[in-house]
């Protein structure tokens, strides 16, 4: 059987450098630790997938490709990451029971419906070839099948889309129980609530001369620490030294012999 | 002929010079914009700014460069080593690629060969732009995440947010310029604006969304959120040093370069003369165009130095609110003004609907400004609770005090 088209020159060049890549790429996404690494793996497969659809004159697509794969939906993925930790890898262990078989069985459905259907699946017509299909230009060829033949789907498909995007905002939306004060209205109150200590910020900590850390108390003039120099998460954390130490009549102040 | 037909039958030799060209052109540009920019920061805070490095201090930047380069390179011991290299790659590759599809001089005589100074010109020039933009700022949040570092890590999180958010409003503000001239490529807008006047007052909405966004893209004050040195000591480029740091320094220029060498072409006429002066564009065989793409080019740049030299930095709720509550849903109004116009002007209406139409588009401004103005005076007006008047211990002043003489005579004001 003589094979549909040869693929020969610089664009066998492209196809053999960069598919093995892009292979290795998809498989390495499966299997390194990080998730990191592994949108990072999945972001390279679709930039190599959007150059062969370049190659192939696909230009548009290919493009369009790289703008909402990568650079939207992967980058959103990239920003859940992070959220979630910097260096936390997947953890193993189940937090419900019982999810293992669930998944197994859905996983198996899935495949043999995916295999039915491609199994079903017939070229019946004949390709029209790139040369028809792209005769008044690539993208003004895409636009008229877009908003003609395929109108309808894309609509449908758009509103699926933005119902999925508000039901998450609703889902995840929680309304305030009382009125978030402006900047200047805790300025105002800031001012007005008696006592200026806190008018001009919290003083910062650290002890000149013997430490600047954020986990050491300021001094306050008469040589007590001041608590409210330390952050509040780091004295939750418990990484706050004990502030006792710095008290005046605790410090060694005798000078002791330069080596 | 065309752009694409004149590139078309480009020899392969040709191509590599062109190609050469224009990575020498974002180099040399980057070296020389960032001794402009603190010339003109300089200026405009009346200082001097780099003076003593050869003529006028013109190779100061060049030999910040080589100190650059000379520096020692440290990778943290708690970064992700091969991502921590990677990321500044990503983003000075990026940020070059961008420049292959700007027109940036008309037909001209290259060595013999008609050709035009342009590497590429694809029917999707614009959204490419877009796409290299996108794969840039990559470079950004994985240099943010693999330092292993708090800052660095805010800095990366930032950066991703306001880029998806001004990316849309971006995106949105070309649409316009895609309706009116019919087509994504680059050359093929400059030519459309030939035969009108200029994208830039045409569309001046989608111009402004235009100039906005882009600067948020780029990362630049006052939306240079991501690095932010006040807060976030140096965002995502904290942890590094030496040439990694170099490259991060180079891509952000080569950006500047790259979205003011965009708006030129979309919305100021590209290498076209200013109106006015088409006769120039036939000096130098054609080369003129070259200068008039560069002097709009440096425009741009102009404005972004000036920006950073008189805004300070947004608060970070600010700045996205702006993206998403008032770029955002403009553009996407502008963008339906600009298609009905469009279809009322291309199936030749009458011109009682063409000035019907624009008459209540004018109308519905007025009346959602006029109640966003009313919106506002009433937040402003709204009272405080008033406190008791706090008494704070005052010490009592030694003598009493009536009036205040400041003499308005003598001294050194001049």
């Amino acid at each position: 059987m003589e094979p549909l088209l040869t693929i020969q020159g610089p664009e066998a060049m492209l196809f053999w450098v960069l598919a093995p890549l892009s292979v290795i790429a998809a498989l390495g996404m499966l299997l390194v630790k990080k998730a990191v690494h592994s949108a990072l793996l999945l972001a390279w497969v679709m930039i190599t997938e959007a150059i062969f659809y370049i190659a192939q004159d696909a230009l548009f697509l290919g493009i369009v490709q790289i703008i909402v794969y990568t650079g939207a939906v992967m980058m959103l993925f990239l920003f859940i990451l992070m959220l979630v930790g910097v260096d936390s890898s997947d953890s193993l262990s189940e937090t419900i029971t019982g999810l293992r078989p669930i998944a197994i069985t859905a996983a198996l459905g899935f495949g043999g419906l995916l295999v039915s259907l491609l199994g079903r699946a017939t070229l019946g017509r004949e390709p029209v070839g790139l040369t028809v299909a792209n005769a008044p230009g690539n993208v003004q060829g895409l636009a008229v099948l877009l908003f003609s033949k395929y109108v309808w789907p894309f609509e449908v498909v758009s509103a699926l889309l933005i119902t999925a995007a508000i039901g998450a905002m609703v889902l995840a939306h929680h309304q305030r129980t009382n009125i978030r004060p402006t900047q200047r209205e805790q300025a105002v109150n800031r001012f007005r609530s008696g006592s200026l200590a806190g008018a001009a910020g919290l003083p910062g900590p650290g002890v000149f001369a013997r430490h600047n850390a954020v986990d050491v108390p300021a001094l306050l003039p008469d040589g007590t620490p001041a608590p409210s120099s330390i952050s509040a998460t780091l004295k939750a954390r418990g990484d706050v030294i004990d502030s006792g130490q710095f008290q005046l009549d605790n410090v060694d102040t005798t000078v002791k012999e330069e080596k | 002929m065309n752009n694409a037909e004149l590139l078309l039958d480009d020899p392969g030799w040709i191509i590599t010079i062109k190609a050469v060209i224009v990575f020498a052109v974002c180099v040399v540009l980057t070296i020389m914009s960032v001794w402009g920019e603190r010339r003109l920061v300089a200026r405009m805070q009346m200082r001097v700014g780099p003076n003593r490095v050869g003529k006028f201090g013109l190779i100061q930047a060049l030999a910040d460069g080589v100190k650059l380069a000379l520096k020692e390179d440290l990778i943290p011991a708690a970064a992700d080593k091969v991502v921590f290299v990677i990321a500044p790659i990503i983003s000075a590759t990026a940020a070059f690629m961008a420049f292959a599809v700007m027109p940036m001089t008309g037909p001209v005589n290259f060595f013999g060969e008609e050709t035009v100074m342009q590497l590429t010109d694809i029917p999707v020039g614009v959204l490419y732009v877009l796409a290299t933009a996108s794969v840039g700022v990559y470079g950004i949040v994985l240099a943010g995440w693999s330092s292993g570092s708090t800052y660095p890590l805010l800095g990366g999180l930032r950066s991703s947010a306001q880029v998806i958010s001004y990316e849309i409003a971006m995106g949105l503000s070309l649409v316009s310029v895609f309706i009116y001239s019919g087509s994504m490529s680059t050359s093929s807008i400059v030519q459309a604006q030939q035969d009108t006047w200029w994208y830039g007052l045409v569309l001046f909405p989608s111009f402004v969304i235009y100039a906005i966004s882009m600067v948020g893209e780029t990362n630049r004050a006052p939306f240079d959120l991501a690095e932010a040195e006040g807060e976030l000591v140096g965002g995502f480029h904290t942890e590094y040093s030496s040439l990694k740091f170099a490259l991060f320094f180079l891509a952000e220029y080569v950006n500047i370069i790259a979205v003011s060498a965009l708006a030129t072409t979309l919305f100021l006429g590209g290498y076209h003369a200013i109106p006015g002066f088409g006769f120039t564009e036939q000096w130098l065989g054609g080369w003129f165009t070259l200068i008039w793409f560069f002097i709009k080019v440096l425009f741009f740049f102009f404005v972004f130095v000036w920006l950073r030299g008189t805004l300070p930095r947004l608060r970070y709720d600010q700045f996205m609110q702006f993206g998403w509550k008032v770029l955002i849903p403009v553009s996407l109004l502008w963008i339906l003004v600009v298609a009905t116009l469009r279809v009322i002007s291309t199936t030749s209406q009458s011109r009682p609907v063409t000035f019907g139409f624009a008459g209540a588009v004018v109308l519905i401004v007025l009346a959602i400004s006029t109640a966003f103005e009313n919106s506002k005076k009433k937040r402003d007006s709204a009272e405080y609770p008033e406190a008791a008047e706090p008494n704070f211990a005052v010490p009592s002043l030694p003598s009493e005090i009536t009036t205040i003489n400041v003499s308005n005579q003598g001294g050194d004001r001049g």
